[in-house]
């Protein structure tokens, strides 16, 4: 049971390279953190700053209220699952998961009583005379979880655990260390790449690009209000449509040159306009935002199809639901309910609507080059 | 042109592929006839002169000095391995072959355990630690690839004979025992570890030296036995340096003994007795590859990770 606390965290490889550039996350007691983003940006060399197995270029690092900037790995009181396992492939099941009580000393009894306890939790007992190298990598990954839970530790570390199963395992496995992360309830950092992964696990989201935070907060609204356009681009799939838009004499112009009569957006910053497949409506359907879509590719998926294709000058993705008829080649209006619409200035950052902001599309056909 | 390189990848799997009996695809049974041939062949040039000395070995000195020799071992060949064991051999001093043997094993066993401890300690510390001057010693040990005995042999001599070494097993043992070709190897496996199982044990509470004898030595231990067989029959072989360093008849290892024991002429020379010896002298690397086959030819071909 602990907090952790990362407070402006920089870390600068010898060669000059910024790898992390001033982080600062606060994890409450029993939450699990997910680090997400994509590969280089930092979030690996992060959870490894937090495991103590690299040095702390600037900043704090406090588990549990205590800085642990100068202490190693193994008093940081911490367990780390890693994305290989990094079972010791000499060492049965059973050594694996007593090799590091073993090393601080405790009495024979008790690390077996643990080791007993965690493997029927995980379903390991028939397992712990077998060696790595003859389990499957759902075992060998349990076995990882295994040696992280007979430590008992403040916080537990997961980097990327599950990038090496298949899909079906992977799915299983993320329910299951969801489920014994909340009836352990030991805080926990998590780092994947993998936005469904982070979106499922996560009490806590933390959106990385570039070695610097993009956006902290719960899944959902991380999901409902990305901080950016590069959020809005990493957490869902697919992405989130992205319009530009440029400044005309009268509000906001799309790329074909349909003007914008906006009132939702204050001054003149907006310059990228974003709504999710998902909100996207085949129809006109009242909804005071619409684009003439032109659909260039159909993806079934089965529960539901991906429409890709174009409108306004801009490459789109509108999801339906269940099948669909359309074909390509079909043309169709797409509308988009106003509150489900985002805007990012020049710099991608997400620009807070006025609350009685309303976007229309003025002098819809008529603008439109022919 | 893809289909073409696959056709080519497949029809050259065909004839590499192995079936489940062993024998090669591709391969029709004249062609495995010569095969086996050429095999016994290579045996036999291998094994009859090693037989020859043995029936040798089983004869009197006056029917090895009247040839033709026969063919098949004679009657003498508890009394000749006897009097070569245990009576000792006049023309080294009288000198048994009991003596000249277990020098002989002080010998390798010194050079390869010395060598494999010696190697995999410098390893370990080239490969895990960052210190000062970490690569200026790894070359500074690569070089070293270039000086073998035979290069040093002065300089080696005098400090031996400096240090008073001369006719000592220390004297035999410690200039043969740094290896640069040990460490490299063992560097090279110790590369292919990969870098969670070190940082997994550093989580799990394990030191420097916990991480060697618990991870390290357990996993190399298939090339450390390969290294063995190699070491153990390189120190039985030495030649040069066992001569250079001994005076003693009795320091003296069982191929420098053998050596001795030919004189020029003919007539003076014991051959039933130095075919005893050769027997003898064949025997214990034989006996280390023959135990340590299935050990020595994992570590050669497998990486246990």
């Amino acid at each position: 049971m602990a907090t952790v606390e990362l407070k402006h965290v920089r870390k600068v490889y010898s060669g000059g390279v910024e790898a992390v550039k001033g982080v600062s996350i606060d994890i409450a007691d029993g939450a699990l953190c997910v680090l997400v983003g994509p590969s280089g940006c930092g979030k690996s060399t992060l959870l490894r700053m937090i495991a103590g197995l690299e040095a702390i270029s600037a900043g704090d690092i406090a588990i549990d209220g205590k800085v642990v900037n100068a202490i190693g790995p193994a008093e940081r009181d911490i367990a780390m699952v890693f994305q290989n396992y990094a079972l010791y492939p000499h060492m049965k099941v059973y050594d694996n998961m007593a090799y590091g009580l073993r090393n601080r000393g405790m009495a024979k009894d008790e690390i077996d009583k643990r080791v007993q306890s965690a493997a029927a939790t995980l379903e390991l007992t028939q397992l712990l005379q077998r060696r790595p190298r003859e389990l499957s990598g759902g075992q060998r990954q349990r076995v990882a979880m295994g040696r992280a839970i007979v430590r008992d530790p403040k916080v537990f570390l997961f980097d990327e655990p599950l990038s090496n199963l298949d899909a079906k395992l992977r799915g299983q496995m993320r329910v299951e260390i969801k489920r014994l992360q909340r009836s352990l309830g030991v805080t926990s950092v998590y780092v994947t790449h993998d936005q469904l992964e982070a979106m499922t696990l996560a009490d806590q989201l933390v959106v990385m690009n570039n070695g610097v935070v993009e956006q902290i907060g719960a899944p959902l609204d991380v999901y409902e209000k990305p901080a950016s356009t590069f959020v809005a681009s990493f957490i869902g799939a697919p992405p989130m449509n992205l319009l530009p838009l440029t400044r005309a004499a009268n509000g906001h112009a799309l790329k074909d040159g349909q003007v914008l009569a906006s009132t939702a957006f204050d001054g003149s910053a907006a310059a990228l306009l974003g709504f999710r497949p998902e909100d996207a409506v085949v129809g006109a359907d009242g909804h005071s935002f619409a684009l003439d879509f032109h659909v260039l590719a159909v993806e079934p998926v089965g529960a539901e199809s991906y429409l890709h294709g174009e409108a306004a000058g801009s490459q789109l993705i509108v999801r339906v639901a269940g099948r669909t008829d359309v074909k390509p080649g079909d043309r169709m209006p797409v509308s988009v309910a106003d509150a489900r619409l985002h805007a990012f200035d020049a710099a991608g950052k997400r620009i807070e609507r006025s609350p009685a902001g309303v976007i229309v599309r003025a002098a819809a056909v008529q603008a439109a080059p022919a | 042109m893809a289909d073409h390189a696959a056709a080519a990848t497949g029809s050259t799997a065909a004839v590499l592929g192995r079936r489940e009996d062993g024998a090669m695809v591709g391969i029709n049974r004249r062609s495995r006839y010569i095969a086996h041939a050429i095999l016994i062949l290579g045996i036999l040039v291998v094994a009859f002169p090693i037989f020859y000395t043995f029936v040798a070995s089983t004869q009197s000195l006056q029917t090895i000095l009247r040839p033709p020799l026969p063919l098949l071992p004679g009657d003498r060949f508890w009394d000749n391995y006897t009097t070569a064991i245990f009576g000792g051999i006049g023309r080294i001093g009288g000198v048994g072959v009991d003596t000249l043997l277990f020098n002989t094993t002080v010998v390798a066993l010194g050079i390869a355990i010395g060598k494999i401890v010696i190697s995999i300690l410098s390893a370990f510390a080239i490969v895990f630690f960052r210190f000062p001057f970490r690569m200026f010693f790894f070359w500074a040990i690569f070089i070293t690839l270039m000086l073998p005995v035979e290069v040093r042999i002065m300089p080696t001599y005098k400090v031996m004979v400096d240090l008073g070494l001369i006719d000592t097993y220390t004297g035999l043992t410690l200039p043969l025992m740094a290896s640069a070709t040990a460490t490299l190897l063992f560097r090279q496996f110790f590369l292919t570890i990969p870098g969670e199982l070190v940082e997994a044990a550093r989580v799990d509470g394990a030191g420097p030296w916990r991480f060697f004898k618990d991870i390290l030595l357990p996993l190399s231990r298939t090339n450390i036995a390969a290294l063995f067989v190699i070491m153990f029959i390189y120190g039985w072989t030495q030649y040069l340096w066992p001569l250079l360093v001994t005076n003693r008849n009795d320091m003296n290892t069982i191929v420098i003994a053998l050596r001795k024991m030919v004189s020029f002429a003919d007539a003076d020379t014991e051959w039933h007795l130095v075919m005893v010896t050769c027997m003898l002298a064949i025997a214990p690397p034989v006996l280390v590859v023959l135990l340590m086959q299935r050990w020595f030819v994992r570590g050669l071909v497998e990486t246990e990770k």
